[in-house]
């Protein structure tokens, strides 16, 4: 009576409605991922969780799984492309690990660690982007924003508030607040609310927090996040 | 301001899908979107301030920041390229003294570049204030010049700045036959509307937009599902690079077009359509709003048509600048009032499309083609063409030939065939459907018109002998990163490293690894982005990467590695800090010494 499908080879049951991202995560197969987050409405914007289904690229958080459907997913080929993608991020704005508060429990970072990043491959951009220290608690560092959109939709769909969004076109993309200043100090916006902690880069920082927990003793200091992805519960997962 | 808003979002019902139409109002009449109206807008519509700034910011033609009285608009295709454009822009910029890209201190005018404006056989072309300004020329630049500094409304300049010819030079099957008012939809309804779609079927009618998906099965497919409301769009965003003829079918056969929406109402069971018609055109919203009326009041949209129990009414919908709500779920996002970004597929439209109801959208051409269908039946367009494409193609052709203009050709005629009729010698080669299409060299025009050999919706862009092909390749990769939605990464990184890597070797800075590297990352984005944009943003390298190998490497230095900037550039802050010009200061390129 179970659906199944295949990924790499192995066969995993999956119930109707179920994206190929949840299947594979209920069945502890790790799809490298960034916009993706089991508690909100799938994106799909990131492309890292990009398979193979029956020889087309899907993004495996958005695409419906299926009966019968041959999934590629740990291939050399598809983690050099992830990897790629990865250094597209990097280089797209402006990060600076060794110097950056995130540093050890950065999912950009340990996605980069996982797909054996050694550098950063293109040329870097060099944007310039604002800072927004205008919250009491929260501070919004552009630098490191990868668009992923998980403040924005943590924010509506858990926080009720709606305070983020994505604006412009192309590589303009940024990140917006719903003030009539711009400004986070006039949001809504608490240290409390799920959207402060969401954030898998450096990008937004809950202030007065930073080393509490020593660089050298952060999760992906000592954990693949392929591990973490799967088997610590999410809110842990967020920090 | 705020009795104008109140007055504007009334007249559009307090809906917040005609978004798109507010802004294109309060933008025509203050030349950009103040902070105040955004504020009172999203109080009225109930929406978030950030996501009217999010559409502001998406679509090129609304602005944050005051723009001039007059914007002038220069089209940025390399047709209008071929014919001059570049001089010409840079002596309006003299004259009016505004630097491109930029608003006058006065305000009087704003001088930027713009997309392909859909004029390219009547260029060098542009927009003032939206309105169309056609065959460019110093002398026109100085009447314009003088217009504006004699600050006389737009609407009162002469006539022949705006004049558009629909030049067209041939026609087949599709633009010979006359067809009388309401005669296609006359006999779908005689033969019946499943009968008539059977007949689509057989007719084997393919979208004209490019992809050339079979017409008859998106339409039973959105026909199928349980829905109360169904819609029917006609994409009239016509915004590749070389491609004019919807402006054109619009302009002279938009009964033809509007019966043929009519008629797949009909079919499908929408009460509802939409002609999504990019902002460039808005110069045709008035007089295909009265071409509307009169086919409801000729009984031929509204309710009970031709007294067959069956309502249906078409709205009009203006884009406001963006390439990419050609993709036919971006559009779907646009007309909805949203930024035009493309969906996850599945689902797909004709199950979950506008306001996630079943829906179908299809270009300009491909309904225009169904009412003949409907009126003549399939016979005499399935015998013409080939196997898998049948029918015919209307071409907007364009570039370096004598007879610049619309063609209608039977699918599977070769391009040396088409080539002839439009007047082209010492051809280097043809762009075949646009930037997202493929370049052909002089030594491939026995390949034919046809979905199985070479697709095109429409984009037919001739280079000669003259021409450097590296021009048009910068020109298409720069449209693209311009254009890219932004929304995945590989398309919204990737288009912007193209264009830098393309610019690298073309400015001479490129070494033996970077024809490799450009390779490699022309294949990651067209293989990992979302929508076809990314997914044929590749294709100006690619393709001629592949037939002119030997265009690149002549670009490059002799030496392993080559720094992607100016070396000695980069040093000119460190020199003005440390007030020095000696020659330690200064370094040369890598490599340059040992050649």
């Amino acid at each position: 009576m179970n659906k199944t499908l295949s990924i790499d080879g192995q066969e995993i049951p999956f119930e109707d409605g179920q994206t190929i991202m949840q299947a594979a995560t209920a069945a502890k197969v790790y799809i490298p991922h960034l916009c993706h987050h089991p508690e909100f409405t799938p994106h799909g914007s990131c492309k890292l969780c990009t398979v193979k289904v029956n020889g087309r690229n899907c993004s495996a958080c958005t695409f419906p799984a299926a009966e019968g459907q041959e999934v590629l997913n740990n291939t050399t080929d598809i983690n050099e492309d992830r990897k790629k993608i990865t250094q597209m991020l990097f280089v797209e704005g402006n990060h600076f690990c060794p110097s950056c508060e995130k540093t050890g429990n950065c999912q950009l970072q340990a996605v980069a660690y996982h797909l054996n990043m050694l550098d950063n491959h293109f040329p870097l951009f060099y944007p310039q982007r604002a800072m927004d220290a205008s919250h009491p608690e929260v501070l919004i560092d552009h630098n490191r924003c990868i668009f992923c959109t998980l403040c924005v939709r943590a924010s509506q769909e858990q926080d009720g508030k709606n305070v983020f969004a994505l604006s412009g076109r192309g590589i303009n993309k940024h990140l917006i607040v719903n003030t009539p200043s711009g400004k986070l100090k006039d949001s809504a916006l608490v240290a409390d609310d799920r959207a402060a902690h969401i954030c898998p880069t450096g990008a937004i920082l809950i202030k007065r927090t930073g080393y509490t927990i020593p660089i050298g003793q952060r999760i992906y200091d000592h954990h693949d996040i392929s591990d973490v992805s799967l088997t610590t519960a999410e809110a842990q997962h967020d920090h | 301001m705020h009795i104008f808003i109140d007055k504007l979002v009334a007249e559009h019902q307090f809906k917040t899908t005609d978004l798109l139409a507010i802004l294109r109002a309060i933008q025509a009449r203050y030349h950009y979107i103040p902070s105040s109206a955004i504020t009172h807008v999203a109080k009225i519509l109930a929406l978030p301030a950030t996501h009217i700034i999010g559409v502001i910011e998406f679509y090129s033609f609304f602005h944050l920041h005051p723009q001039g009285d007059y914007e002038i608009l220069i089209s940025d295709s390399i047709t209008d390229a071929m014919l001059g454009k570049a001089a010409l822009i840079d002596l309006l910029s003299k004259k009016l003294h505004v630097a491109v890209g930029t608003v006058r201190d006065d305000g009087l005018v704003s001088l930027a570049n713009t997309s392909c404006t859909g004029l390219c056989d009547q260029g060098p072309a542009g927009l003032v204030n939206g309105h169309p300004l056609t065959q460019l020329t110093p002398e026109r630049i100085d009447l314009i010049v003088t217009l504006i500094h004699q600050h006389l409304p737009v609407e009162d300049w002469p006539a022949e700045l705006f004049a558009i010819t629909d030049n067209i030079k041939k026609t087949d099957v599709l633009l010979t036959q006359p067809m009388p008012l309401g005669s296609a939809l006359t006999a779908a309804c005689t033969r019946g509307f499943t009968e008539t779609l059977a007949e689509i079927e057989r007719s084997g009618l393919r979208g004209r937009g490019g992809a050339g998906f079979k017409t008859a099965m998106k339409w039973q497919f959105c026909r199928e599902e349980h829905a109360d409301t169904r819609y029917v769009i006609c994409n009239a965003d016509e915004g590749e690079p070389g491609t004019f003829k919807d402006r054109v079918l619009l302009n002279q056969y938009a009964h033809q077009v509007f019966e043929g929406m009519t008629v797949a109402a009909a079919i499908v069971g929408a009460t509802q359509g939409f002609l999504y018609l990019r902002g460039e055109y808005s110069f045709l919203y008035e007089k295909l709003s009265s071409i509307l009326h009169a086919r409801r009041e000729a009984g031929l949209l509204g309710e009970n048509i031709l007294g067959q129990g069956f309502s249906f009414t078409i709205k009009i919908c203006l884009g406001a600048g963006a390439y990419i709500c050609g993709e036919e779920s971006a559009l779907i996002e646009s007309l909805e009032g949203n930024m035009g970004i493309p969906r996850n597929r599945p689902p797909y439209p004709v199950t979950h499309g506008y306001l996630g109801k079943p829906t179908i959208v299809n270009n300009v051409e491909t309904f225009l083609a169904a009412a003949h269908i409907a009126l003549h039946g399939s016979a005499d367009f399935a015998n013409i063409g080939t196997q898998q494409s049948k029918g015919t193609k209307i071409l907007s052709i364009c570039g370096d030939c004598l007879h610049p203009g619309i063609y209608e050709f039977a699918f599977g005629t070769t391009i040396k065939d088409i080539l002839e009729a439009c007047g082209a010698t010492d051809v280097l080669g043809v762009q075949i459907g646009g930037p997202s299409g493929t370049f052909i060299s002089a030594q491939e025009v026995e390949r034919r018109l046809a979905f199985e050999d070479l697709a095109t919706g429409g984009s037919f862009i001739i280079f000669n002998q003259t021409r450097n092909i590296l021009d048009s390749v910068t020109n298409f990769t720069h449209f693209f990163a311009h254009e890219s939605c932004g929304f995945c990464t590989p398309c919204r990184v990737g288009t912007s490293l193209l264009k830098q890597q393309i610019d690298k070797i073309v400015e001479g800075h490129g070494s033996a690894g970077d024809i490799v590297a450009l390779e490699e990352l022309c294949q990651l984005v067209k293989s990992q982005s979302h929508c076809g944009l990314g997914q044929t943003a590749a294709n100006p390298i690619l393709s001629t990467l592949e037939r002119y190998p030997e265009l690149y490497q002549r670009l490059l230095k002799k030496i392993s590695y080559e720094p992607g900037f100016d070396l000695n550039g980069a040093l000119a802050t460190a020199r003005r800090l440390t007030q020095r010009d000696d020659a330690a200061a200064h370094l040369a390129q890598l490599g340059e010494d040992y050649e």
